[in-house]
């Protein structure tokens, strides 16, 4: 990685995290740039994305389902099919469910509330492009803020992702109902990834845990690897 | 012509919404053990053709109203006030 790799923070109306995904890529030594729903096509020279945290679209009709529709979606669909890195965080991770990038859909919690709170999740598979310096069974304290994070994939598809490695993070303890405790997926080529905890908000020990280090670090790594012709 | 579509979630997926709604029926004191909450969307269709409407309902309810993961959807041609 010769210069710092540019990743575009895409915002949707209702987004709320994505300044924070902006600094913490910046503290971790990328070139985060913004990114405008609307807009047809990524930034110029862009080599990973984020789907940032919030509520796009006021969450109508379903959490994601209108932000799929949004211009810029389609540009982050080819950008994905081309083999580069996309990390959707929360919101980002519904939208990218719905979106059909990646596979389940998030619901709401199962009890009925709202959850904030720091919790622990293990490295379930080291096989996607963001695990280069990631260890099975590492656990990584991130925090997660969220009503309709409990992720969910019939017995048949959970059997398919466990069986290609594309369960990225478990909770280690029942968070929202999530089947399996599932708290991250990846897609099947392993270079889409979204999970529920918020990364972006733990990489300054000043503020807490700093378990989203390695999440970005593996975003950042994965966008600075040249793609290999597909 | 108008038209309802009628959004469910599927049995047997979770649905906290509706718990929730059966606790406060039963804190009103009323006898229920059961609610399902859903989503109900009125749609005018541009045309006459109930088949057409019937067909591009069917699709639209496919690709945006509802997610077939976890909801199922009816869909009930006419206008439902008359």
């Amino acid at each position: 990685m010769s210069e710092a790799p540019r990743i575009a923070v895409v915002t949707f109306p209702g987004s709320n995290d994505d300044g924070d995904a902006m600094l913490a890529l910046e503290l971790l030594g990328a070139a985060p740039v913004r990114s405008w729903h609307a807009d047809s096509e990524l930034p110029e020279g862009t080599e990973g994305v984020v789907l940032p945290g919030g509520f796009s679209y006021g969450d109508y009709l379903r959490c994601g389902a209108i932000a799929r529709f949004a211009p810029v979606m389609e540009a982050v669909g080819a950008f994905a099919a081309s083999g580069r890195p996309v990390l959707g965080i929360c919101n980002g991770f519904q939208i990218l469910c719905e979106a059909g990038l990646l596979p389940g859909v998030l619901r709401p919690n199962r009890q009925q509330q709202f959850v904030c709170a720091d919790v622990t999740v293990t490295v379930e598979s080291t096989s996607s492009a963001f695990a280069g310096e990631w260890e099975l069974g590492q656990e990584l304290v991130i925090p997660v803020k969220h009503g309709e994070g409990s992720w969910f994939g019939g017995p048949q598809l959970v059997a398919e992702l466990e069986a290609r490695g594309q369960i990225a993070f478990r909770y280690t303890e029942d968070v929202n109902g999530a089947v399996g405790r599932i708290a991250g997926v990846t897609n099947a080529s392993g270079n889409v990834l979204g999970l529920m905890p918020h990364p972006e908000h733990a990489v300054d020990p000043l503020l807490g845990p700093t378990g989203g280090v390695p999440v970005l670090r593996g975003l950042i790594e994965a966008a600075g690897v040249p793609v290999l012709a597909a | 012509m108008k038209a309802t579509v009628l959004i469910r979630p599927k049995e047997g997926i979770l649905d906290p919404q509706g718990e929730a709604v059966v606790e406060a029926l039963q804190h009103l004191g009323f006898a229920v053990s059961g609610a399902r909450v859903g989503r109900l969307v009125d749609v005018q269709v541009d045309t006459d053709d109930p088949e057409e409407a019937r067909a591009a309902l069917d699709r639209m309810s496919h690709e945006l109203l509802a997610n077939p993961l976890i909801e199922s959807f009816t869909i009930e041609l006419g206008d439902r006030d008359e």
